[in-house]
């Protein structure tokens, strides 16, 4: 485990705590839409407990950098800049959301900001980022694409094949496996020839870090460098952010797979309540700025709730838009 | 108007658009100095450098999704899938990703990606690299499907396919390579996709196909004219957008139809037709839709049994000949 820690200043650290608050305010708000009923269709994936796996390594990045999310990644599109508003409105299947409700949950995507979208199959992900890093190479820019997938996704055929021609080609990737050690149900040490993940690095002859994925500022140290290297033409990093989901995998999901106990002794690490608490003790913020964030941020979802549920509902007669262009 | 080979026309379409569109680049596996494994790519290296033109490592996924990941950040991608049947290894990223993306993200992009590829039977090489799988990408939205029978129509349409903002796939025949034909030397000679062609006049009985089967059609046209049956024969061409107006405007000249492709016949493009046909021009026909397909069974490697399991002129003919006692005017 890498824990080394960098010299943030208050304003940086104010930021990742900020938007990892965003993040939890947001899913947690999505969940309780889902509970009562005001949310239809799958039950969304929350990534509450790995906020500070998109903060931190979002964090590192330029707006024109590019990001590839999973189907649990509402915390991935909101870091990368999105609006709460559209993206609440494409949870509700309004015509207002970035998908203008053809997506839904797992494909919420602001292209616009270099997120080149969620995707609801596990590693499918991982190919689409080498085209990216393959179109930065050709442009000659200094961009750099963040893949984030799941610990069961380094299982599938795409990850071999991602990471191997990555490092043939040296490009500008930094390959981010969130792991929350659940596959859905199945503990990824009973599934993994290796346990530590990063270790399959080795394979692929690109440097393979673990960092400690409830420590925001951890996750950010090791962002930094890995995307340095990136940027700096030193090709692709693996790097595993150690992580726990505290919900299910979706609604129905009542983790008979684990403990109550193994639930709280993370609880117990909250990347964000534990953040904060560091920010007030170390002097970083006061305890009155950080309650204004709070507030904010409880504005921020009211407000984007509001916008989607006064959203119209896409035509039905349009339910063929965008499945090709208009010529 | 020049001769060229199906296969350099092929390259001349290729070699015209990465010149006419800095974005254009070549990606798969073997398609640089060696030229492709059906030599469809050569010369292209040598023109364009190891830039535009990539080797990749076999790993289909990979060609695939580098294609699309391109396609998203502003290139205008062709990946090469060296042989159709190798699209098992990669059908996630064809069928859930390069098909989906645009429609998932609600237009909030495009992905102007050609997957080039060549299917058929006809060369010994067994059950995983002899066949047409074209109706498995005709199912799917999101994708457009060409198919391309002679030089002419390859250059044309390969064009096309790269200038569109969809993904295209676009097939070609492993038998039709070496094939010659005039083909137009302006770099802006285009066919549009989804527009067939009538290739062969007749007012009894209409023959639609699409890539090499177009030729046995034609073929067979010859054949039964001698007996005295004139057969419309139209190339479909593009499968996905599928011209049916043509067809349909066929079948009320000559209230006769028979499809006949290569690939199998359960729930393959021939089903697909005869179901609009029955459809749309029920009140038309003289005679119930005609299927002519493979045989059910994979593709066998010796000879006789490869031959067997296609559609030949002689089974074309033989069809016709043993339906034409439902005709009132053959």
């Amino acid at each position: 485990m890498v824990n080394t820690r960098s010299n943030l200043s208050p304003e940086i650290r104010k930021s990742l705590y900020r938007q990892m608050l965003r993040i939890r305010k947001f899913e947690e708000t999505t969940h309780a839409l889902y509970k009562s009923g005001r949310l239809t269709g799958m039950s969304p994936h929350l990534c509450i407990g790995e906020e500070a796996s998109a903060a931190g390594v979002i964090s590192t990045l330029n707006a024109d950098d590019y990001i590839l999310s999973t189907h649990r990644g509402h915390g991935h599109c909101l870091a990368k800049g999105a609006e709460m508003g559209k993206m609440y409105a494409e949870l509700f299947g309004k015509e207002t959301g970035y998908c203008r409700g053809r997506g839904g949950s797992m494909h919420i995507a602001d292209v616009s900001r270099g997120n080149l979208g969620a995707n609801g199959i596990v590693g499918a992900g991982l190919p689409i980022a080498l085209g990216a890093g393959l179109s930065i190479r050709k442009r000659g820019t200094r961009q750099v694409v963040v893949c984030f997938f799941g610990d069961a996704a380094t299982n599938q055929g795409t990850f071999h094949e991602a990471l191997n021609m990555s490092k043939a080609f040296h490009l500008p990737i930094v390959w981010v496996c969130e792991n929350n050690l659940y596959g859905l149900s199945t503990p990824i040490e009973k599934v993994s020839a290796t346990p530590m993940l990063s270790d399959r690095a080795k394979g692929y002859a690109m440097p393979g870090v673990t960092v400690d994925g409830m420590d925001v500022e951890a996750v950010r140290a090791a962002a930094t460098e890995a995307v340095a290297r990136a940027r700096a033409g030193e090709g692709p990093t693996l790097l595993e952010v150690r992580t726990y989901r505290y919900f299910g995998h979706g609604a129905s999901d009542h983790r008979p797979y684990r403990t109550r106990e193994e639930e709280q002794n993370w609880w117990k690490r909250d990347p964000v309540a534990g953040y904060r608490m560091k920010l007030i003790s170390e002097g970083a913020g006061s305890e009155a700025e950080l309650v204004e964030v709070d507030q904010e941020i409880e504005k921020e979802v009211a407000a984007g709730v509001a916008f989607a549920e006064a959203s119209p509902d896409p035509k039905a007669a349009e339910s063929s838009l965008y499945v090709y262009t208009e010529e | 108007m020049a001769e060229r080979t199906y296969r350099e026309a092929i390259i001349e379409a290729m070699a015209e658009e990465m010149r006419r569109d800095e974005r254009v680049v070549l990606i798969g596996e073997d398609v640089g100095k060696f030229g492709g494994a059906m030599g469809a790519s050569k010369g292209l290296f040598e023109e364009f450098g190891a830039g535009r033109v990539i080797d990749t490592p076999i790993s289909e996924a990979a060609i695939i999704g580098s294609g699309l990941g391109m396609a998203l950040t502003g290139q205008r991608p062709i990946a090469e899938l060296m042989f159709i049947d190798f699209s098992g290894v990669c059908m996630d990223q064809i069928l859930n990703q390069v098909a989906k993306v645009r429609y998932m993200l609600g237009g909030q992009t495009q992905v102007p990606l050609v997957i080039r590829s060549q299917a058929g039977a006809g060369k010994g090489y067994a059950a995983q690299h002899s066949q047409s799988l074209e109706a498995w990408f005709t199912h799917v939205p999101g994708l457009k499907v060409v198919m391309p029978a002679t030089p002419r129509d390859a250059k044309g349409l390969l064009k096309s396919a790269i200038r569109d903002n969809n993904p295209v796939m676009f097939i070609e025949h492993k038998l039709l390579y070496n094939n010659k034909g005039d083909v137009p030397g302006d770099p802006e000679f285009l066919i549009p996709l989804g527009k067939a062609e009538i290739k062969r006049e007749g007012q009894d009985i209409t023959l639609v196909s699409h890539s090499r089967q177009v030729l046995n059609c034609l073929d067979a046209a010859t054949e039964l004219a001698k007996k005295g049956i004139e057969a419309e024969v139209i190339d479909l061409r593009t499968l996905r957008p599928m011209d049916f107006e043509a067809i349909q405007a066929s079948v009320e000249k000559t209230n006769r139809f028979v499809y006949v492709e290569e690939g199998y016949p359960q729930c393959g493009i021939a089903a697909e037709v005869v179901a609009r046909v029955a459809e749309h021009c029920f009140e038309l026909l003289d005679l119930p839709p005609i299927r002519i397909s493979a045989k059910d069974t994979p593709i066998p490697f010796a000879r006789v049994l490869e031959q067997e399991t296609i559609p030949s002129v002689h089974r074309i003919v033989e069809t016709v000949w043993a339906a034409r006692h439902w005709a009132v005017h053959a």
